[in-house]
């Protein structure tokens, strides 16, 4: 049934850190290899050694340049996927029931035998969170891989999603956000964590950390080079040159 | 949002076929015999030949019938059987008119009401998309309203009713030109929202996410033809509003007349039903660069 179940105690989700993320496309890639492999169709690519090629991804890292009032422009890089919404828009626009969201646990999964490809849900979410296969025909979407984090065939320190498991810097953190007390609870409240687009009325359950305020840029350690006056042969040649 | 060949004939032809149903329904016109095969059979043919070409933009058109099962949460699910229930509800009046008889009023008043719910399903799947702000407005529903209504009454040859709608249905197309342009802006969607960076608005995208085409800027992030978006929209309003009205006005409302009427008034609902999609702008767009005046990829 597409209808939303009532609030999980418990909700899974990712809190995504915009300060540490160095923008390096690990989390990309290990989640377009987990979800080869495993867990519903494929992510498949098209015209992969061509000229054009494309493909499917659940996880996409943009970059941003944002600029303060004073001192230098900032790079930040943007991981998006499924932010596993409360109220998850795509969940109640599909007509056959193929796309859910767990009772259980609050992850939003696609039952692929189901899914009649009509697109609508990838329409319904404002993030671009999921894309259509063309080989399968069928929506992907982020499974938080709950493939792994149940997986008791997994030694414990890999039963997180892949692109947490991968992540060289530690800006991705998987966790319990429906327990305040949990690590994700507590490195939200900390740092400010936010939803995106809280406008949509979608209730994300993933967060972001915004970057940490920098101090004011240090003065580039070349500049008091610049003016410094030139003396001996040097300055005899800069007196020279001025009159000529 | 992507034009798709295959949704706009749906809609468009549906629409028409659900206007024709519903008028015939209703007892607009007394036809028995041949000439109720061919009405009633123009009827069903447009409405069929649309929800059949319907399948053609799934995934997996085999598991279409998965659509009837979430008819409480989804308005997909609801045209799925609006369509249907409209479909097999008026078969019995459509028959009876072919064998030179007529059912008493409810059978047809009761078909009429699950075309009008068909149309209406059709549109609320566009206007319920919060995150399609141009759509997200009254005038989506008021829209495939009118276009069926007024199609149905130009083919069931009511020349002076599909007058009046001509009229209508010009208004609804200026007045939803004109709202849905200011829709994106009233929904405050920017960048900041959408990443939360640049609280005072010095965003802008500084590397794509990737530099080839995917399912996203091909489905939501389309910037084709918004060029010609002006000119179109004086066409639209012209073919599929004006020159029926003046024709349906002025010109004997004879068969071969109507057929013409019809044919401009489809040729105006086409080009309506294109830019309906192609000046449709998905707020996943901002993560990719779009309204910020940024150097935004350009994909076509």
């Amino acid at each position: 049934m597409t209808a939303l179940p009532p609030p999980s105690a418990k909700k899974l989700g990712l809190v995504i850190d915009l300060d540490t993320c160095v923008g390096c496309q690990a989390c990309v890639t290990a989640c377009k290899g987990w979800n080869d492999q495993g867990y519903g169709a494929p992510l498949s690519d098209q015209d992969a050694y061509g000229s054009e090629p494309c493909g499917t991804f659940l996880n996409r890292v943009h970059g941003y340049e944002v600029s303060p009032e004073a001192g230098p422009a900032e790079i930040v890089n943007f991981p998006r996927s499924c932010l596993h919404c409360e109220d998850a828009p795509c969940v109640t626009v599909c007509p056959t029931g193929a796309s859910y969201k767990r009772a259980e646990d609050g992850i939003v999964l696609v039952n692929e035998d189901a899914c009649i490809g009509c697109g609508l849900c990838a329409w319904a979410c404002p993030y671009g969170a999921r894309e259509l296969d063309p080989s399968a025909g069928v929506m992907k979407k982020c499974t938080l891989c709950v493939d792994r984090i149940y997986n008791e065939n997994l030694p414990e320190v890999d039963r997180v999603p892949a692109c947490v498991r991968t992540c060289p810097t530690g800006a991705r953190h998987f966790g319990d956000l429906g327990d305040p007390g949990s690590a994700v609870s507590r490195l939200v409240a900390e740092r400010g964590g936010y939803d995106l687009m809280p406008g949509m009325g979608t209730k994300p359950v993933n967060k972001y950390l915004p970057p940490r305020k920098k101090g004011a840029a240090p003065e580039a350690p070349l500049s008091p080079l610049i003016d410094t006056p030139a003396t001996g042969f040097a300055g005899w040649l800069d007196r020279l040159l001025e009159k000529i | 949002m992507h034009p798709a060949p295959s949704v706009i004939v749906f809609t468009v032809l549906s629409g028409a076929g659900f206007g024709l149903l519903a008028f015939l329904a209703l007892g607009a016109v007394e036809v028995y015999g041949p000439a109720a095969f061919l009405l009633w059979g123009v009827g069903y043919g447009l409405t069929v030949a649309g929800l059949f070409v319907s399948a053609f933009h799934l995934g997996n058109p085999s598991r279409a019938l998965r659509a009837f099962t979430q008819w409480r949460t989804s308005w997909l699910s609801r045209e799925a059987w609006a369509s249907a229930g409209a479909l097999l509800l008026l078969a019995p009046v459509a028959l009876a008119a072919v064998m030179g008889g007529r059912l008493p009023g409810h059978f047809g008043l009761v078909g009429a009401v699950a075309c009008l719910i068909a149309v209406v399903s059709t549109a609320m799947i566009y206007a319920q998309l919060k995150t399609v702000p141009r759509w997200n407005h009254w005038t989506t529903p008021a829209l495939f309203l009118a276009f069926a209504a007024t199609s149905g009454a130009i083919l069931s040859g009511q020349a002076r009713i599909a007058a009046l709608l001509c009229l209508a249905l010009g208004g609804v197309l200026i007045l939803a030109f004109r709202l849905g342009d200011g829709r994106f802006a009233a929904a405050g969607q920017t960048l900041t929202t959408a990443t939360g960076l640049g609280q005072d608005g010095r965003v802008r995208q500084f590397a794509p996410a990737h530099t080839g085409p995917n399912y996203l800027t091909r489905e939501m992030i389309h910037v084709v033809g918004r060029r010609h978006a002006m000119r179109l929209r004086v066409v639209a309003v012209i073919f599929a509003s004006l020159l029926p009205f003046l024709g349906l006005l002025v010109l004997p409302p004879v068969l071969p007349v109507m057929a013409a009427v019809f044919a401009v008034h489809l040729l105006g609902a086409f080009v309506a039903r294109w830019l309906f999609f192609a000046e449709a702008e998905h707020v996943v767009g901002l993560y990719y660069g779009q309204r910020q005046g940024g150097p935004g990829v350009r994909w076509v």
